[in-house]
C-alpha cells in the first residue's frame, strides 16, 4: 500500500534562506506519526509547505497524486487539514461561525453538518458553551479547542497538528492527545507536530526527529522512545 | 433657518444618505475582502445610470459592447493562461464563466433594447448588464496584482476610474441625463409636510438593500466565508476558501449595488458621465468613518455625510463639497484617538 501523504526530499526556503533541506516523510492511513525535535528545527515551516502555505521543492504525494503544485484550498479540498501553531482562528466571529466555516469545503447538506457540529460539541463541551463568544476573546486553551474543532469539522482524511498542545495544562494536554489518539479510530490519520516529546511519542506510531531542517532519526515510536540518543538531546529534559 | 426649510433639508439629506449608504457599504465590502479601495464605483454607477437613460430613450445602450468586449478580453487571457500551464480541461469552465456568462446578461438587454418596455424590465436589464462590469474589470486588473500592497491596488483602482469615465464619455457624450422617476406624487408625511414619492421609494429601496446585505452577510455561510477572508486571509485559506472565488463574489455584489445607486440617484440627479468620482468620493467619506471595517459605522457615516451636504448646500451652495470633505479630518481625528493599535493601523497606515 502507498502511504496516504508522503513527502519526498523536500526543500522550503525563507527568501534565499533554505529551512528545509531535503525532507522525507511518510504517512499511513490510520497512523499518527509524530515530528519532534528542537526549537527552529523547522517543524512548522514543514507543515506550512505541506498544506501550500509555503512553496517547496520536492515531491509531496496525497493518495500517490502529486499535490505540491495545487493551491492550499485544493489541498484542502482533497481532505488535508493544517491546524498551525499561531491557529489562525477568525478572531472578530463567533465561535459557532468559526465551526461553521470549518466545514466550508464539504459541500454537504445542512443536517450533515449539525450533526458533526454536535460531535464537536460532545468532544468540547466548552465550544458548546461558549457558542456565541466571538473568537479572540476565548482563553488560550479554548482558543486551541476551537483550532481543533474547526478542523474537525471539515473531517479531514490527514489531519497536521502544529503543537496542539502549547501553552495548556497538563491535564488539558492529556485530553488533548486523548482525543488525537481518538480520531485515529474515526479513520483520520495525523501528523503531530510536539515540543513534548515524549507524550508525542507515547501517541504515536511512528516518529521522526527533525533538527535544522534535517531528519536525524526516525523510527517506531516505542523504539525512539528508548533510543539512548534520541533520549539524551531530546527527551532529556523532560 | 425654519424648522420647514430644516425639515425639507433633512429629506434631502436622507435621500443622499439613502445613496451614500449602498456606496460606502460597496467601498467597506471591496476593501474588506480584497483590500481595494474601489474608486471606480461612482462610474459604475453613471453606467448604470445612463444605460437606464439610453433604455427608456428607447436607444441602443453601448454597455452591450462594453460588456462583450470585457468579456472577449478576459476569456481571452483566462484560456491563455490555462493553456500556458497545462491545464486544457479547465478551458470550457473558463469560456464559460467569463464568456458565456457575461454574453447571456447582455442577450436580453440585445433583444428588447429599442422598443418601448415598462419602467421595472428598463431596470432589470440595466442592472443585467452592469452586474458583469465589476468582476470582468477586476478579473482583468486585479486579480493579477492581489497580492501586492495596498497602494499599488490604490493605483490600479484610479487609472481604472479614468478609464471608466473616459469610456463613460466616450459612450454616452458629454450630455447629462436624468431617467424617469418610477412613481410620481407625493406622500404627505404629516400635516403641511409633503415628500415626494418618489425619495420614499429611494431611501426604502437603500434599507431594504442594505437590511439584505445584512443578513446575507450575518446568516449564510457564504457571506461568513466574506466575512473571513476579510478578517484572516490564511484562516480563510486553510478552511478552503478560495480568495479568487470570494473576490470574484465581492466585485458581483458591488457591481449590483453599483447599479442600484446609479437607478436610485438618476430621476433626482442629472448625471453626466463623470458625475461618478464625487459620488464614490462621498461614499469614501462614510466609509473612512467606518474605517472601512464597520458597516453600521459607515451607515452612520452616510447619513451623516448626506444630512451635511444637504444643510452645507443651503448655507452655501459653492463651498457644499469643501464642507462635506472637511469632514473627514474630525471623523479621522475621532478614529485615530479610538483606535487601540491593533491590526487596524497597519491597514490604515498602508492607506
Ligand atoms: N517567515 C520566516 N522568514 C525567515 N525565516 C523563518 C521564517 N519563519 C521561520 N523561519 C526560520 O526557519 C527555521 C525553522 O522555523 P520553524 O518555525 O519551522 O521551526 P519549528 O521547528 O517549528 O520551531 P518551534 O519548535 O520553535 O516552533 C527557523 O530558523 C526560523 O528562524
Ligand atoms: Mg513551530
Amino acid at each position: 500500500m502507498t502511504a496516504l501523504l508522503a513527502i519526498e526530499d523536500l526543500h522550503v526556503c525563507y527568501g534565499k534562506v533554505e529551512a528545509v533541506h531535503g525532507v522525507s516523510l511518510h504517512l499511513d492511513a490510520g497512523q499518527i506519526v509524530s515530528v519532534i525535535g528542537p526549537n527552529g528545527a523547522g517543524k512548522s515551516t514543514l507543515l506550512s509547505a505541506a498544506i501550500g502555505l509555503l512553496p517547496s521543492q520536492g515531491r509531496i504525494l496525497f493518495d500517490g497524486q502529486e499535490i505540491g503544485r495545487l493551491g492550499v484550498e485544493d489541498r484542502v479540498e482533497r481532505g488535508l487539514c493544517l491546524v498551525p501553531e499561531t491557529r489562525e482562528l477568525f478572531g472578530e466571529m463567533s465561535v459557532l461561525d468559526n465551526l461553521q466555516l470549518g466545514a466550508y469545503v464539504r459541500r454537504e447538506s445542512k443536517a450533515d453538518r449539525r450533526r458533526q457540529l454536535e460531535l464537536v460539541y460532545a468532544r468540547f463541551p466548552r465550544l458548546a458553551e461558549r457558542r456565541t463568544q466571538r473568537a479572540e476573546t476565548l482563553s488560550g486553551g479554548e482558543r486551541q479547542m476551537l483550532a481543533l474543532g474547526r478542523a474537525l469539522m471539515s473531517r479531514p482524511r490527514v489531519l497536521m497538528l502544529d503543537e496542539p498542545s502549547l501553552g495548556l495544562a497538563p491535564l488539558i494536554v492529556d485530553e488533548i492527545l486523548a482525543i488525537v489518539r481518538g480520531l485515529r479510530e474515526d479513520g483520520v490519520s495525523i501528523l503531530l507536530v510536539e515540543q513534548n516529546a515524549l507524550a508525542a511519542l507515547e501517541s504515536s506510531d511512528y516518529g521522526y526527529v527533525l533538527e535544522s531542517g534535517e531528519v536525524a532519526v526516525e523510527g517506531r515510536s516505542d523504539v525512539l522512545k528508548s533510543d539512548e540518543r534520541v533520549f539524551e538531546s531530546y527527551l532529556g529534559g523532560v | 433657518m425654519t424648522w420647514d426649510i430644516a425639515l425639507i433639508l433633512s429629506v434631502d439629506g436622507v435621500a443622499g444618505a439613502a445613496i451614500y449608504l449602498l456606496a460606502g457599504l460597496g467601498l467597506v465590502l471591496v476593501f474588506s475582502v480584497t483590500r481595494v479601495i474601489f474608486v471606480p464605483f461612482g462610474d459604475i454607477a453613471v453606467f448604470s445610470a445612463l444605460t437606464l437613460a439610453y433604455l427608456e430613450a428607447g436607444r441602443w445602450p453601448p454597455t452591450i459592447a462594453l460588456v462583450a468586449v470585457l468579456a472577449a478580453i478576459t476569456a481571452v487571457k483566462e484560456v491563455v493562461a490555462h493553456l500556458r500551464h497545462g491545464r486544457v480541461a479547465k478551458v470550457p469552465a473558463a469560456l464559460g464563466t467569463w464568456l458565456g456568462l457575461p454574453l447571456l446578461a447582455c442577450v436580453p438587454a440585445q433583444l428588447l433594447a429599442g422598443q418601448e418596455l415598462p419602467p421595472l424590465v428598463d431596470i432589470a436589464l440595466t442592472l443585467a448588464l452592469v452586474l458583469p462590469i465589476v468582476p470582468l474589470m477586476a478579473r482583468l486588473v486585479f486579480h493579477p496584482i492581489a497580492h501586492a500592497s495596498t497602494l499599488v491596488l490604490l493605483i490600479a483602482s484610479l487609472v481604472m476610474h479614468f478609464l471608466m469615465s473616459g469610456l463613460g464619455l466616450l459612450f454616452f457624450g458629454p450630455e447629462g441625463f436624468r431617467t424617469q422617476p418610477l412613481m410620481r406624487g407625493a406622500v404627505e408625511l404629516a400635516p403641511g409636510f409633503l415628500v415626494s414619492a418618489q425619495v420614499l421609494l429611494m431611501v426604502g429601496a437603500a434599507a431594504v438593500l442594505a437590511g439584505l446585505f445584512f443578513l446575507a452577510f450575518e446568516r449564510t455561510l457564504v457571506g461568513k466565508a466574506l466575512r473571513a477572508t476579510a478578517v484572516n486571509r490564511t484562516g480563510a485559506q486553510l478552511v478552503g476558501i478560495r480568495p479568487a472565488s470570494t473576490a470574484a463574489l465581492t466585485y458581483c455584489a458591488v457591481s449590483l449595488l453599483a447599479g442600484f445607486v446609479g437607478i436610485l440617484i438618476a430621476p433626482s440627479t442629472t448625471m453626466y458621465y463623470d458625475s461618478g468620482l464625487i459620488i464614490g468620493l462621498k461614499a469614501f467619506v462614510a466609509a473612512i468613518i467606518g474605517g472601512l471595517s464597520s458597516y453600521p459605522l459607515t451607515a452612520l457615516g452616510a447619513l451623516a455625510v448626506g444630512m451635511l451636504e444637504s444643510f452645507a448646500s443651503f448655507w452655501d451652495g459653492a463651498l457644499k463639497d469643501v464642507i462635506v470633505f472637511s469632514l473627514l479630518i474630525p471623523a479621522l481625528m475621532i478614529r485615530s484617538h479610538f483606535s487601540h493599535h491593533s491590526d487596524d493601523d497597519v491597514e490604515e497606515e498602508e492607506v
